[in-house]
């Protein structure tokens, strides 16, 4: 029974960490209506960023800050300079993907030339201590991701809920023609999109950094994580990112654990899910249905 | 002085050219409409002249030449669009509309002024929460107006409000359009294909033809006009 609660407890603390990736895959799917590959490879870059303030010698949660000031910048620029001159990405979405790919291997090759090849070490943001509770061995550092997680949730919530800038994102993320209309700068609310969704994928590095070690590949497997977090979430929810993380989480560390078919292939239960999900529930647990009369 | 002026207004996509030098007049608080078949430049006009697309010729505004202007702009002018196909949000529901609608704005009032307009359109105000996209298409074309009302425009473009709706739809769009208009002196330039109802809200009409002006004078008028009837009318 231990052992299963064990399981479960690194299941949850994984978990926090899709649902953060998801979280940024959401913000940028809420104000562009895509999906972004280099969601991934952004936060790769950012907790790069973090780790050259820490390893400077600045405390973590300061690091930290200005890796997500740093991706949010960079998402920024991305947006300026890679994005934008596309025009409106409703109207042609293929080719903002396509964008998104190509960042996922320029981001990829930029940091290898910043930073080299070797993995760095980054230390856990809560220390290595860790609680027993019931005979189970809870690290702090699980404990810190899933807090950090709810607060990033309740933050996002309350900017698409109560303010004008996450009315705006919303707005253009739905008819981004009438949005311009009615007087919201699309391209700024897309830029917003971008950096925030790279603010937010940062966390998910420092938390995914310490046990996989920090190289430039950190974040490619649990992209794929993130990605079937939200499709069983939804695209476009925020409490489904949440839901979806913890679930995928789980069930990539139980189930290798008890069927011996997955000991080999854990990030098959994530591909099943998604395949799953797509097939009898597109729009996901919490997603909105499209709706549209035609 | 007219609130609108435009002069020898032209505009296309790329190389086709679509207007080919039209005038048109909108003053204070008069309601004017564009009538013209299909592909004869209705949608173009407006786009034109809300700076959707870019034109040349001549678009005065309240006194100042407003062509080159982005519709964003012209909204703070008090220019406020409603595109063809209604453009609701989807997404958002009736109220989140709404306040979208009055974005631009920095006053306090844009709350209760949702309150106002979901009570002047009591089919939206019955209908807060829903989604945009789930409403019937009158219903969607009263919230585009509310919507654009909520920027409280001086001047209102409306493009074909009557496109896919019922007879009985549209005449009850137009009707709130009416009251709505007068209650707070708002003016509007319609373009429409239904002339026979268009011409009886509007006080003046200008018949567009293959991007050309053909036909202009008060509304009355042109309902009397043997080639409109014939045209337009179906008599």
């Amino acid at each position: 029974m231990n052992d299963f609660l064990e399981i479960l407890v690194v299941g949850i603390g994984n978990g926090a960490i899709y649902a953060m990736l998801g979280l940024g895959l959401v913000v940028i799917y809420r104000s562009t209506g895509l999906l972004n590959f280099a969601s991934g490879e952004l936060a790769m870059f950012s907790t790069f960023i973090v780790w050259t303030f820490w390893n400077f010698g600045l405390p973590m949660w300061l690091a930290i800050l200005g890796g997500m000031v740093g991706g949010f910048l960079i998402g920024v620029l991305v947006h300026k300079v890679a994005v934008s001159p596309l025009g409106d990405p409703h109207e042609r979405p293929l080719a903002v993907v396509i964008v998104t790919i190509g960042l996922f291997l320029g981001l990829n090759g930029a940091a290898q030339l910043i930073w080299g090849t070797v993995d760095k070490r980054l230390d856990p943001w809560f220390g290595v201590s860790q609680i027993t509770v019931g005979g189970v061995a809870i690290a702090w550092q699980k404990i810190g991701a899933v807090v950090v997680l709810f607060m990033m949730v309740l933050l996002l919530w309350a900017l698409f809920k109560f303010t004008k800038v996450g009315l705006s994102m919303r707005a253009v993320a739905s008819n981004s023609e009438s949005s311009a209309l009615c007087g919201v700068s699309v391209q700024n609310m897309l830029m917003l999109g971008w950096g925030m969704a790279a603010g937010i994928g940062t966390l998910a590095g420092v938390f995914s950094a310490p046990n996989l070690g920090l190289g430039t590949n950190l974040m490619q497997l649990t992209l794929v994580f993130g990605f079937a977090a939200i499709v069983l979430g939804g695209f476009d929810s925020i409490l489904g990112a949440v839901v979806g993380g913890f679930v995928v989480g789980i069930l990539s560390s139980v189930v290798p654990q008890y069927v011996s078919v997955f000991e080999k292939m854990p990030l098959a239960p994530a591909f099943i899910l998604i395949l799953a999900v797509l097939l009898f529930r597109p729009q996901g647990l919490f997603g909105s249905k499209e709706v549209a009369r035609v | 002085m007219s609130l609108l002026e435009v002069r020898d207004l032209r505009a296309g996509y790329g190389m086709v050219e679509v207007l080919f030098g039209l005038d048109i007049d909108v003053n204070e608080g008069e309601l004017v409409v564009v009538l013209g078949a299909n592909g004869s430049g209705k949608t173009t006009t407006l786009r034109a002249i809300s700076g959707m697309i870019s034109a040349t010729g001549s678009v005065t505004y309240k006194g100042q030449e407003v062509l080159g202007k982005r519709p964003d702009q012209l909204l703070g002018m008090g220019m406020s669009h409603v595109p063809q196909g209604r453009g609701t949000i989807n997404a958002l529901s009736v109220v989140d509309n709404l306040r979208v609608g009055g974005i631009s704005r920095k006053d306090s009032e844009v709350d209760s002024d949702v309150e106002l307009w979901l009570e002047r359109f009591p089919r939206l105000g019955e209908r807060r929460e829903q989604l945009a996209g789930s409403m019937s298409g009158g219903e969607q074309q009263m919230l585009a107006i509310a919507r654009a009302f909520m920027a409280r425009p001086e001047l209102l473009l409306l493009d074909e409000p009557s496109l896919g709706l019922a007879p009985l739809v549209t005449r009850e769009v137009f009707d709130r359009l009416r009251d709505v208009t007068a209650d707070t002196s708002t003016s509007v330039l319609l373009v429409e294909q239904n002339a026979n109802l268009a011409l009886q809200f509007a006080a003046r009409a200008y018949v567009l033809e293959a991007g050309e002006i053909v036909m202009a004078g008060p509304a009355e008028e042109l309902q009397g006009d043997e080639a409109i009837q014939k045209a337009y009318l179906g008599i």
